[in-house]
């Protein structure tokens, strides 16, 4: 993406004789704006596409109406929960609580930094040599916004909310990371293009060579610690509708609740991304011979399928029990996750 | 050009220092005051929970510093250990501790008299350290340090690593076992 927009840019900047030493921030500034332009449309049609599936799976139709086929109804929803009032609670804690949606909506949007959506360094926004690692750091600071956000509220189910959601974020940042390290371990690398090439080519010239052939576990780990990180059902003990009215979000509305909303599904894009990044081979085709589709399709595309398993998960199974929750996190997914690292030591010692 | 701690001169700001102000500088000056005016927020916030704020501010300086000297890995895993986990897990016992969460608590008392000379003797041989030690490091030129971290602790480092390690486990090990509940002595 920068690569091909530095030229663009040189060359506008060059014909308007403007300094060259401007070059550099203005691609960053356009770079960050076509991410939050991706961001602000993806998320407009995951929250269609979520209503529409989710409608379709309980036997209903889903919006219909706004636009054909409703295409419109979350342009609609948008604007009307911009001119929505923006209410602070009386007793909130002012500051903290204005400053909470950001922080959640902030590291959501900062992931998108390495994410390959396509071959080169043309397609990603900065192939940082310690990718995973970046991802896996800056998704944990949602999780004081979250808190923040329960505590500053002054209300006790948002409070109940962000501490349910302290607990279960300890508990499944470890499987998450245990999850993505065989993938590193197989690939040699952190950076998420160098994980990608590491895929490349055909077992017996017909299987693609991806990590999930060998990494079928982790890649399951990977996906239940990530809807339990990035708080979606049946893990979103945190907001549970049914038990604490919105969780800690209770006292949101307006542009502040929208940032909430905006982060959430910017991370289910986020957590599919990861998930075709690490274990299906990236923007790699499917087999060498379909290599005439764009590159940039097929990481959109296995992205969206993973999108369709979360939305499926989401309004199939039930909300776990709190303590459920924690046993299965401690007691199961942490140390399958050791053994798959153990074993994945050994495949590539033999290897 | 890379990071030298050599130009900044706390106490002899001579026309070196105000005129090669480079980009470099100016980060590591905005990072440094962020870092440490969220400190002194720290220790003197009225409200302990804001007191936790500003300390992920000061945990994001350190990694704003560590990224200054090209220590990428570092500056990550601080973001994670730090702010992903060891600040959670103050906020939750905070929140597990009743009635504290809504007091104004007063982080002075009256032995305030007897802890500054003590502070202040520490902070003289600190300073004193900081400005007689040549500091001989430069930044190394932005690099993968991923697998240089991982060549040293397992080859040079071992010993250290592997009594981290064990002091990890130890204090693992005791924690559940006060956790643990007492099944002999429960009647039912």
């Amino acid at each position: 993406m920068s690569l091909t927009l530095t030229g663009i840019i040189k060359l506008v900047f060059g014909w308007l004789h403007i300094p060259e030493f401007l070059v550099q921030p203005t691609v960053m500034i356009v770079a960050a704006a076509i991410i939050l332009g991706f961001i602000l449309l993806v998320v407009l049609y995951l929250v269609y596409g979520l209503r529409k599936v989710m409608g379709w799976i309980q036997a209903r139709i889903g919006p219909n109406r706004v636009g054909w086929e409703g295409l419109a109804q979350t342009i609609a929803d948008a604007l009307k929960l911009l001119t929505k009032e923006d209410i602070i609670p009386k007793n909130a804690d002012k500051w903290p609580f204005i400053i909470a949606p950001i922080i959640v909506f902030v590291p959501a949007y900062m992931v998108y930094l390495v994410i390959p959506f396509g071959k080169g360094n043309g397609w990603v926004v900065q192939d940082l040599n310690i990718g995973i690692l970046y991802v896996v750091a800056v998704l944990a600071i949602p999780t004081i916004g979250i808190i923040t956000a329960g505590w500053s509220s002054n209300n006790k189910w948002s409070l109940l909310g962000a501490f349910r959601a302290a607990a279960q974020i300890i508990s499944y940042d470890i499987p998450l990371v245990l999850a993505m390290v065989p993938a590193v371990m197989l690939a040699g690398t952190l950076s998420t293009q160098g994980i990608v090439n590491a895929q490349q080519g055909t077992w017996f010239g017909i299987f693609p060579r991806w990590f999930i052939v060998s990494q079928g576990v982790g890649f399951i780990i990977y996906l239940l610690a990530a809807l339990a990180e990035s708080n979606m059902t049946p893990f979103d003990i945190m907001e549970a509708e049914s038990e604490l009215v919105a969780g800690f979000n209770t006292e949101y509305s307006g542009m502040k609740f929208a940032l909430f909303f905006l982060a959430e599904f910017a991370s289910m894009f986020t957590v599919s991304a990861i998930a075709v990044t690490l274990f299906f081979g990236g923007w790699l085709p499917i087999h060498p011979s379909l290599s005439f589709i764009p590159p940039v399709i097929w990481f959109l595309g296995k992205a969206a399928v993973f999108i369709f398993v979360i939305m499926w998960i989401r309004s199939t199974l039930p909300r776990v029990r709190v303590d459920q929750l924690m046993s299965f996190g401690w007691k199961v997914l942490i140390p399958v996750a050791l053994l798959n690292i153990a074993w994945t030591g050994l495949l590539v010692i033999l290897a | 050009m890379p990071f030298d701690l050599h130009s900044i001169n706390l106490f002899d700001m001579g026309k070196q220092f105000v005129f090669t102000l480079t980009l470099q500088k100016i980060s590591f000056l905005a990072v440094a005051f962020m870092t440490f005016a969220s400190a002194v927020a720290v220790v003197t916030m009225k409200n302990i929970f804001h007191s936790l704020l500003f300390l992920v501010l000061t945990f994001l300086g350190v990694a704003g510093i560590y990224l200054l000297l090209s220590a990428d890995f570092l500056a990550a895993v601080q973001v994670l250990v730090y702010i992903g986990a060891i600040t959670v897990l103050i906020m939750f016992a905070l929140m597990l501790t009743s009635k504290l969460m809504a007091k104004r608590v007063s982080q002075t008392m009256e032995q305030w008299i007897v802890a500054l000379p003590v502070t202040l003797g520490i902070l003289v041989v600190l300073i004193r350290l900081v400005v007689l030690n040549p500091w001989g490091m430069k930044a190394a030129p932005a690099g993968p340090t991923t697998g240089i971290i991982g060549t040293s602790l397992m080859t040079k480092y071992l010993l250290p690593f592997e009594l981290a390690s064990i002091v990890l486990l130890v204090a693992v090990v005791g924690a559940i076992l006060l956790a643990k509940e007492d099944k002999s002595d429960d009647p039912s």
